[in-house]
């Protein structure tokens, strides 16, 4: 079964603790000016950000169907079937289609480098094969971010919802937008308050672009006969003409 | 070369300065990364080197598959004298497509791997799988200007054995990678400004490139006459000219049709910057295709010219549209290219165009010279066209 880590906003007391495993995982420097910076880049892969009095936090999605391990030319990305997408860098070409495809805007590029990668979070795929938690879970002193099974982690978010109702807004984000996340948000208040995309589509994106890429083969043997027939048509047609006499 | 640096014009002096601004923006894009030499960011990683260089490079190289596919396939011969210098421009468009590619990729060492690591699921993969074929086909279907400036018939035979099939692959492999680069925007509806995103996107990217490919077809036709002192095939152009009013009203009808099936049309009442570009890009194809229509218009070349070059910048503003202003509006970011983007792009223009230049100036292209053994009658270039024709 696949793995999934649910991240309950309204447990998340804004500590941080998630950034600083996250980064000593990558082997990213970490200090208080990174620690203060508010959004995922190459050398940040989580975020916590405050909204108010809340917070949110900001990391890959896992996409069940994920965009970008769809439009990558080389298969660079790739959904496991332990549920993290993870990136071989050796393979990636530097095209940047993961970043113009993923509908969260979470892949991010080292643009400074010579020889850059793109870079996010890949849910601790070696952790994870081995059976522990991901670093960020370990860390967290709250238990605002929790790794599980799919299915039972969304099991027990709709128990939460249903236990405290005056506590959570009634939704799980992750559920159905882009077709469903290995990554699941709880929250007090309506997503878009804490800066979540509320505005993705409830369906999986690959097939947007596929619905026409399977066509490929269908217009090239199709077109193939009817130009070949055209040809043979037009030409012939001149081959007559000229046998006739009538110049052209 | 030594005649062309005998003098130096307003010209040359433009030229020579873009192209060093280009080398300087080489030397930042090569030392400095994607970074210093862009103003790319991870909210808005494809700009113009995307958005110019590919999506309106490929789109302008459009005439070389349209003609040939007039010339060869439907076998309307009177367009012949026209055919070769479109399929130059096509060649020459793509090489420098793949040049532009070089820039944009974080790791251009790597262009080679779509060849081995594939992934059929990827709009990008198919668009590199075809612009590698075609771009052969391309250098295959110019290669006999070189073998016949040389003589060498042989090969030339060789060549005409396989032309048939070589042209219609090459028209399949148009038609697959012009869609497939309007494709490529399908997965990102949530990003982009209602105005552009569409599912009709594949096929209008396919009907605007035959448009701006017989635009640019007039384009260069006008330029080399001028530049070469031969005469204008008016009433070719002119027959042209009518096909094409008539494919971008079918073109601009289904624009339309399609906002108003998608229920955005109440959009362009909107006082933002999308509405403003949006109409002028419209105007840009609309004025042109109505003048077209006028068979007064069609026949003064001055006038033919001018809605060619209309239509080329209409072209290239829908492109522009696309690929920055509506992506542009649902990033959350604001993206202006950085002049070594922009120094880069135009080097690469002027490039095209110098490198048309000498090589119609001595090789077989335009049918006046068709069979000679050298371009004995190539007249001396007129000094003041050498970026611009």
């Amino acid at each position: 079964m696949a793995k999934a880590i649910l991240y309950d906003s309204t447990l998340c007391i804004g500590c941080k603790a998630c950034e600083g495993a996250c980064a000593e995982r990558w082997g990213l420097p970490y200090n208080d000016q990174i620690a203060a910076e508010e959004t995922i880049s190459a050398h940040k892969l989580t975020a916590v950000i405050p909204h108010g009095e809340r917070f949110t936090r900001r990391l890959c999605m896992h996409c069940e169907e994920p965009a970008c391990a769809s439009v990558c030319p080389v298969g660079a990305l790739r959904k496991t079937a332990l549920g993290p997408v993870t990136y071989d860098p050796d393979k990636c070409m530097g095209c940047r289609y993961c970043m113009q495809a993923c509908a969260f805007q979470v892949p991010t590029y080292e643009w400074d480098h010579r020889l850059p990668k793109m870079r996010k979070c890949d849910m601790c795929y070696e952790r994870q094969a081995r059976g522990e938690p991901t670093a960020c879970t370990a860390a967290c002193p709250v238990g605002a971010t929790k790794v599980g099974e799919r299915d039972a982690l969304i099991a027990e978010a709709r128990q939460r919802i249903a236990e405290k109702p005056q506590d959570y807004y009634p939704k799980i984000y992750g559920l159905h937008e882009v077709g469903g996340t290995s990554v699941l948000y709880l929250s007090a208040v309506p997503f878009d308050q804490i800066g979540m995309n509320t505005n993705v589509p409830q369906g999986p994106l690959p097939a947007l672009t596929w619905r026409v890429l399977e066509l490929v083969p269908d217009v090239v043997s199709t077109g193939s006969v009817l130009l070949g027939g055209i040809w043979w048509i037009t030409n012939r047609r001149a081959e007559v003409a000229k046998a006739e006499g009538k110049s052209k | 070369m030594s005649r062309v640096l005998r003098k130096i014009t307003v010209w040359r002096a433009i030229f020579a300065a873009i192209l060093l601004s280009g080398a300087y923006a080489t030397y930042l894009r090569i030392f400095y990364g994607l970074g210093g030499s862009t103003n790319l960011s991870d909210r808005f990683p494809w700009g113009l080197w995307i958005a110019f260089d590919i999506l309106c490079g490929v789109g302008l190289a459009a005439g070389g598959f349209t003609l040939v596919a007039i010339v060869h396939i439907f076998n309307i011969e009177r367009y012949k004298p026209i055919l070769r210098p479109a399929i130059l421009t096509a060649f020459l468009g793509y090489m420098l497509v793949v040049i532009a590619l070089l820039y944009d990729l974080g790791r251009p060492d790597r262009l080679w791997h779509p060849l081995v690591m594939w992934n059929p699921h990827s709009v990008m993969f198919e668009v590199a799988w075809c612009v590698m074929l075609y771009t052969t086909v391309l250098f295959l279907e110019f290669i006999p200007v070189v073998f016949e400036k040389f003589g060498w018939h042989k090969p030339l035979e060789w060549i005409h054995s396989i032309s048939v099939p070589l042209m219609i692959a090459g028209v399949l492999l148009s038609t697959l990678h012009q869609s497939s680069l309007g494709s490529l925007f399908l997965i990102v509806p949530e990003k982009m400004y209602p105005l552009w995103y569409s599912p009709t996107l594949p096929a209008m990217f396919y009907l605007s490139a035959i448009g701006v490919g017989l635009a640019m077809t007039i384009f260069e036709s006008w330029h080399s006459s001028r530049a070469f002192g031969r005469a204008l095939e008016l009433p070719l152009l002119a027959s042209m000219g009518r096909v094409l009013a008539v494919l971008m009203s079918v073109y601009l009808w289904l624009r339309f049709l399609d906002l108003a099936r998608r229920g955005v049309l109440d959009l362009l009442l909107r006082n933002r910057m999308e509405t403003w570009l949006f109409f002028l890009e419209i105007a840009l194809m609309l004025v042109p295709t109505v003048l077209l229509f006028q068979r007064s218009v069609r026949m003064r070349p001055g006038a033919l010219y001018a809605c060619a070059v209309m239509l080329v910048f209409g072209f290239i503003a829908n492109r522009l549209n696309v690929g920055v202003t509506a992506i542009e509006a649902g990033s959350g970011t604001h993206y202006i290219p950085k002049w070594s983007e922009v120094a880069v792009t135009l080097s690469i223009v002027a490039a095209g165009f110098a490198i048309f230049r000498v090589i119609a100036h001595y090789f077989p292209i335009f049918e006046a010279h068709r069979q000679e053994p050298a371009p004995a009658a190539v007249g001396e270039p007129e000094a003041n066209h050498i970026a611009v024709g």
